[in-house]
């Protein structure tokens, strides 16, 4: 952004921008401080957590509740699931979002607006979870990774972007691959998605988060604990209401640092987004402004 | 499409005789068929796209016909019987509808109330911020909460405020002394938590739409302003608010139409059998009755009720956003 010429410097005015800057401090405060907090109580002990109000660094590094949940095969199993269900995944749900934007972004391609219009329908009223429910139910899916991905598969809201995405590009490079013979699949694979890089990988990043982050899918649709997303773990083990004694028998121990475990939970679900957080920053805004500035 | 090679079928002219050619049907086929093979590979490329939206969008919306049925798993969609209103009768008589109702409506009056104007604050606020180092930051830290989960965010809300060992339960208590309170499972606390959770989770990201618009505009308007002795106070009273005045309408229209849903995972993660009574919304009732209790037809129709006044709600706020002589949103 450009640099703004300096403003008239009134008392006011210069009051104004010391508070600003307080208030905004304090808010970025607020934001990362508990994250902090249950990093450090992550590796503090089950009396430090207990006894020391509030610490940003233990006392005494201990790692036994990374120890303890990382020999859990409740846990890992999760962990591992996850992780592969996010990665199938997004890969469905990019492959699936980028080839149906592609045709839609074609203002000359016959059938184009009623299908744009059948899409921003879905925006405003949908089946609701019951039916969902039923028609996953119905295609023999519950108890099924699937129902965690296909459901899902594509987010109507990130379709219309990567189609406006698609429509900007520029017509003429197209045309140029189609007088050299390409056919529209060449045209699509061979200029357009080399040309996709930056909304393919924020878009990625999204539905990656999405997916890692989704708690109601295998509410609904997993029964089967051994089938259980991390989410779902995290959820059995920390949440208020929480039958934490029934979890804890399925993961198989006796003795186990029961407060730690809560924070190095929240830690190992969290962190691999917050590892992510860096490259998808770099684009995201970008991507959500195309979406949004057009409006 | 002017690069058409088949000759034009143009339509005759309103008063000439119907020419000898193919009738309209056939023509059509015919048409449809030249497209379909000239569009043969961004057919394709749309093909499975249109399977999604069919199978997980379009076919769970035959499947609202079961609000009107009495839904036997084993009859199917078509053999259950048609019951018509039954279930809405159900429902509008019954005696959760009024608590659903209400604790619905009111998290969605504290959500407007509290949550939707905060993005708007912060984003002006960092509008005015001179040290861009600090904006940046402050930028990159706030937009973190929105990318963790619900699970995540009940999960840091009880290690703060629960009883035996949340930092901000005992701060408090420290303070105000007294009997220790278990905020996460009082029913007096579900809605201020709720609201902290969204302010927390949703603030800094909702800032992005409000600072691109801002980022929009003509620096021009603030010199011309300054030349003309305008001081910051009414720069920003008679430009920048201005200027996030459509983005501001755009995104209230779109939270009215999401007043009926209040976001199921967050209440379901935050509900107690203690605070079941205040925390019950419609989201979590189609959810208790449908999945849990196998009640589909009934939780259906409450779903169906819950969508059309969703729907009732988008197109009421766009009308009054156009009389109120902005742009709307469609």
């Amino acid at each position: 952004m450009k640099q703004r010429v300096r403003y008239y410097d009134s008392v006011g005015s210069r009051v104004f921008d010391a508070l600003n800057v307080v208030v905004l401090t304090a808010l970025a405060l607020v934001t990362v401080l508990p994250l902090l907090y249950v990093l450090a109580g992550s590796f503090a002990t089950e009396s430090e957590i207990s006894s020391r109000p509030f610490f940003l660094w233990p006392h005494k590094f201990v790692t036994d509740t990374y120890h303890y949940i990382f020999s859990t095969g409740t846990f890992v199993r999760a962990l591992l699931t996850t992780v592969a269900v996010t990665a199938v995944g997004t890969v469905v749900q990019l492959l699936l979002t980028l080839t149906m934007a592609y045709p839609l972004a074609k203002r000359f391609l016959p059938g184009r607006t009623l299908v744009l219009n059948l899409v921003i329908f879905t925006l405003v009223f949908s089946g609701g979870m019951i039916p969902t429910y039923l028609v996953v139910r119905d295609l023999g899916l519950l108890d099924s990774y699937w129902a965690l991905i296909l459901p899902l598969a594509i987010n109507p809201f990130y379709l219309i972007v990567v189609k406006s995405f698609f429509q900007e590009l520029p017509e003429a490079l197209e045309e140029a691959a189609r007088i050299d013979g390409c056919n529209e699949l060449n045209v699509f694979l061979r200029i357009v998605l080399p040309l996709s890089k930056p909304i393919i990988a924020t878009f990625s990043l999204f539905y990656a988060v999405g997916i890692w982050n989704d708690y109601m899918s295998p509410l609904l649709y997993i029964d089967d604990s051994k089938k259980w997303t991390l989410q779902m773990i995290v959820r059995q083990l920390t949440a208020a209401n929480a039958d934490s004694a029934n979890v804890l028998q399925q993961l198989e121990t006796v003795t186990f640092p029961e407060q730690g475990l809560k924070f190095a939970v929240v830690v190992v679900a969290t962190l691999p987004i917050l590892f992510f957080y860096p490259f998808l920053q770099k684009h995201f805004a970008k991507g959500v402004l195309i979406g949004s500035v057009k409006e | 499409m002017a690069t058409d090679l088949v000759p034009e079928v143009a339509q005759p002219a309103a008063d000439s005789p119907r020419p000898a050619a193919p009738p309209k049907g056939r023509r059509r086929t015919r048409t449809v068929a030249r497209d379909l093979l000239r569009y043969r590979w961004l057919y394709l490329l749309l093909l499975p796209g249109l399977v999604y939206f069919a199978l997980f969008k379009y076919l769970p919306m035959y499947g609202l016909t079961i609000a009107f049925k009495d839904y036997v798993p084993f009859l199917g969609y078509s053999g259950s019987e048609w019951v018509g209103l039954k279930h809405f009768q159900e429902l509008f008589t019954g005696p959760d509808f009024g608590r659903l109702m209400f604790n619905t409506l009111l998290l969605a009056l504290l959500t407007i109330v509290f949550v939707f104007p905060a993005p708007i604050v912060v984003a002006l606020l960092l509008n005015e911020l001179r040290i861009n180092v600090l904006k940046r930051s402050v930028q990159s830290l706030v937009y973190i909460p929105h990318f963790l989960s619900w699970t995540i965010v009940a999960s840091l809300t009880y290690l703060l405020f629960s009883v035996d060992f949340g930092v901000i339960a005992n701060w408090i208590h420290g303070v105000v002394g007294g009997q220790k309170t278990d905020y996460v499972a009082q029913a007096d606390w579900f809605r201020p938590l709720i609201v902290l959770q969204l302010l927390w989770k949703q603030t800094g990201w909702g800032t992005i739409i409000y600072l691109a618009a801002l980022a929009g505009v003509d620096s021009q308007l603030y010199e011309a302003a300054r030349v003309d002795g305008a001081g910051r106070w009414r720069q920003f009273w008679h430009i920048t608010l201005p200027a996030i005045r459509p983005t501001i309408v755009v995104m209230a229209i779109l939270t009215s139409g999401n007043l009926m849903d209040s976001g199921f995972e967050q209440i379901w993660l935050m509900t107690t059998s203690l605070n079941r009574d205040v925390a019950d919304v419609f989201d979590t009732f189609v959810y208790y009755i449908g999945i849990t209790q196998g009640s589909f037809s009934y939780a259906t129709a409450v779903g169906l009720f819950k969508g059309v006044v969703g729907v009732v709600l988008i197109f009421g706020s766009n009308f009054l956003a156009k009389r109120l002589d902005q742009r709307g949103l469609f």
